[in-house]
């Protein structure tokens, strides 16, 4: 009745073509974002930026990220985990070499250094598809790890191998190290989750983004309409690895403080991150933000019903989590197997009709 | 999906908003799943138990009750910020993670929160140096300390003399494992041995190319720094390799009971470097079984009492409590902020007598903790398993470690964090 896009009229090519075109949509998105910007960041505390909101949004940017490759050029890699640790040691190399320099700056900079590692494990692609694909960006995964831990360079020669975050501050307000307010590690997070987001939008529906998916779709049919796969497939480890390096960077600098790399980048990662774009939804991004939700949110939250308000032992609890969560995921994929992107997108259709649906 | 979210963040803001008011808390960020739960377990069961049986008989510390309120981090960094997170509002007055990775996460955002980090035998080495890591305590001995006591039973059994041996250390491929190799490289340039270090990676549940390059190598000893399934990987391992199981000694962390247990009787002869009692025969375990198991409020199944793991985490209660006793007394007050907590690990005092007192005589070392020492005496000695007992036995007294090798590490290393962080050097 009020979902619809009935008396909504666009005048311009430009409107007619925008993200949200209903709308109920774009009310509610100015809503999250008025809410995102300016009432969270009054209300929040350390344990909600970082038990929810901190790792929510860096594993969104790094489903992102994951979900350009995989989503939208068809690419499967299961490398992710080693990809952010390339951003988080590149960041933590730089934070330390160059302590002048801003720690934004750092933190694009570490999503470069990792797009352009990304470019070179990305280049088998041109030859393997599928399941060897996935099998050669393991090897990328276990290799990265490796050089992390073997290599004292990376992290400057310390006893332990660990990286240690050291405090920067953005205009003056500390975002890393343990003296951030809980604000402002949300909001350093938080502007870059919704710039990125902006960026991957607006890249996957133009031109780049068409190449992306007709290499998906076909890639022989994509090459004879003049898509040059080549570019087409490295273009999208480049940005994929650029995300998932800011992510990286991120969850070392910002969230966590202090990382190793078999610890916080293991193979585990590359499959959590899989699994999030898988459960949200493949070539979406409002699903990237929704399989992050629900892989970061659901324990969590698990855990304090179990724990904290049924006051079970903890190693039940955690038992209990893994497999609730486990059939949850089984459960959605049987009900859709697209992903809970499309679970909305079939909402939002049903909505357009309601209350009529003949 | 809208209103699922929302009503999960309606629900979890009521669970995290329930602080236990009026106690003593001292959060335990235990372990029960995961592969390192067979370490997890037992410390957790023993540090509850213990806290349990203060309040059971003594009506808790100075007449305070106390708490350990759980929570699971599967010896995973992110939950155990998560952890960290959630117990901190509650009053938490020490952190005992028993993770190294989690010790990391934690000691720059403890010293920020004014809230004491107590590490006894793992973490930060370096956090032995009062001057820098004000809010970290590892007393009362530490991974180099270890090493150095792993080290000084090698020399002793090879009559005097290590020049010429070949000694190869299997380490988890952490931070934790990672922690012996400088002091152990000190230690062969100082004793003239040969050193080579063989990484295990997380979990290490496959050694056999480890295994088999000790076989190829023929190292005269093996020095393990293992936890959770590693250890019992690896004394398998070493079974069927027939390697000698005098020569093989692990760290406290890798000398549990469940740690030899699969390995049957191979494992009899495997040693380990402990800093506390061995077995149940201290009057401290007849009053838990009375007043804790036979009540009815064992932490998990209540089978763990004795067993080596489990000591530990009563050790590590026990003095929690003491330091938790002192600060009472120091401030005059019987509820102790996490302020009040600090100034008391810094002024604690173990005292034989003390010991006698609390139900464990000689079970660990007599120490003083003052502002530059954090870490205690570095003491330990020498345990040997024997399977068809059943039980650890000690071999060895109580020795000293070699601080003169150790003492420079620890002051390089924490002045390099200094360094790092602007960290200005109390004590003077």
């Amino acid at each position: 009745m009020f979902y619809r896009e009935a008396g909504d009229f666009k005048t311009s090519y430009r409107d007619d073509s925008q993200t949200f075109p209903i709308r109920l949509d774009r009310m509610g998105y100015y809503v999250l974002m008025f809410v995102a910007f300016l009432v969270v960041p009054f209300f929040i505390n350390d344990y909600w930026v970082n038990a929810v909101f901190a790792p929510f949004l860096i594993y969104a940017i790094a489903a992102l990220g994951l979900n350009i490759l995989t989503g939208y050029a068809g690419q499967v890699s299961l490398g992710t985990g080693g990809f952010m640790a390339v951003g988080a040691y590149a960041c933590y190399k730089l934070m330390t070499g160059f302590p002048e320099v801003s720690i934004v700056i750092h933190i694009i900079l570490a999503g470069g250094i990792t797009a352009i590692v990304g470019v070179a494990f990305g280049l088998p692609s041109l030859r393997i598809k599928g399941f060897y694909l996935a099998v050669a960006t393991l090897a990328a995964q276990f290799f990265l790890v490796w050089l992390f831990n073997k290599v004292p360079w990376f992290y400057n020669y310390s006893a332990s191998g660990q990286i240690n975050a050291p405090e920067r501050s953005v205009f003056g307000v500390i975002v890393t190290g343990p003296n951030t307010e809980a604000w402002a590690k949300y909001m350093i997070c938080l502007v870059f989750v919704v710039v990125l987001a902006w960026v991957a939008r607006n890249l996957t529906r133009g031109m780049m983004g068409r190449k992306w998916m007709g290499i998906r779709d076909m890639d022989i049919a994509a090459e004879i309409i003049g898509v040059n796969p080549l570019m087409a497939k490295l273009s999208a480890f480049a940005v994929s690895s650029f995300f998932v390096g800011i992510a990286g960077a991120l969850f070392f600098a910002v969230y966590l403080g202090a990382a190793e790399a078999g610890e916080a980048f293991g193979i585990n990662k590359s499959f959590l991150i899989l699994f999030m774009i898988i459960i949200g939804g493949l070539g979406s991004i409002f699903g990237s933000f929704a399989g992050a939700a629900f892989m970061v949110l659901m324990p969590v939250f698990l855990k304090n019903v179990l724990v904290g308000g049924m006051g079970w032992p903890t190693d039940l609890a955690a038992h209990f989590e893994f497999m609730i969560v486990g059939g949850l995921i089984v459960l959605f994929l049987i009900v859709e197997p697209h992903g809970l992107a499309q679970l909305w997108r079939l909402t939002k259709e049903k909505l357009r009709l309601w209350p009529f649906p003949h | 999906m809208k209103y699922t979210k929302l009503a999960a963040a309606s629900v979890t803001a009521l669970m995290v908003a329930t602080p236990v008011l009026a106690d003593l808390v001292f959060p335990s960020l235990s372990y029960r799943t995961g592969p390192y739960a067979a370490g997890g377990i037992p410390y957790a069961d023993g540090f509850a138990d213990y806290f349990t049986l203060l309040n059971e008989r003594d009506g808790g510390i100075g007449g305070v009750m106390t708490s350990a309120p759980e929570c699971e981090t599967a010896y995973n960094t992110e939950k155990g910020v998560e952890c960290y997170e959630a117990t901190k509002g509650q009053g938490a007055l020490a952190y005992n993670p028993l993770s190294t990775g989690i010790t990391y996460q934690l000691i720059p955002k403890v010293t920020a929160d004014d809230i004491p980090l107590y590490t006894p035998g793992y973490g930060r080495t370096s956090a032995a140096n009062g001057k820098v890591f004000s809010h970290v305590f590892n007393f009362p001995a530490n991974y180099w300390n270890a090493a150095s006591l792993a080290v000084n039973h090698l020399k002793e059994v090879s009559g005097g003399d290590l020049t010429g041996k070949k000694i190869a250390l299997v380490y988890h491929n952490s931070a934790y494992g990672k922690e012996p190799i400088r002091t152990l490289e000190e230690l062969s340039e100082k004793h003239g041995f040969e050193f080579t270090t063989i990484p295990v990676d997380h979990p290490g549940q496959e050694q056999k190319a480890q295994w088999l390059q000790i076989r190829r190598e023929r190292p005269d000893f093996v020095i393990m720094y293992g936890w959770g399934v590693m250890n019992q990987v690896a004394i398998q391992e070493a079974a069927n390799i027939r390697f000698p199981m005098e020569n093989f000694i692990g760290v406290w962390w890798s000398g549990g009971d469940h740690d030899v247990a699969p390995a049957g009787d191979a494992a009899t002869g495997y040693k380990a470097v402990t800093f506390h009692g061995v077995g149940s025969d201290y009057p401290v375990f007849d009053d838990i079984q009375k007043y804790v198991v036979d009540a009815g409020k064992a932490a998990g199944n209540g089978d763990n009492i004795g067993k080596a793991i489990y000591n530990r985490g009563v050790y590590a209660a026990m003095l929690l409590a003491e330091a938790a006793r002192t600060a009472q007394e120091i401030h005059g007050t019987p509820d102790i902020t996490s302020s009040m907590m600090r100034d008391g690990m810094e002024a604690l005092e173990i005292t034989e007598e003390r010991m006698a007192e609390l139900g464990m005589p000689g079970f660990g070392p007599t120490f003083t903790v003052t502002c530059e020492n954090h870490g205690g005496p570095g003491t330990g000695a020498i345990q040997q398993w024997d399977a068809a007992a059943g039980t650890w036995s000690l071999i060895s007294d109580y020795g000293p470690s070699d601080m003169e090798v150790i003492q420079p590490l620890i002051e390089e290393d924490s002045a390099a964090y200094a360094a790092e962080n602007n960290i200005e050097p109390r004590c003077n």
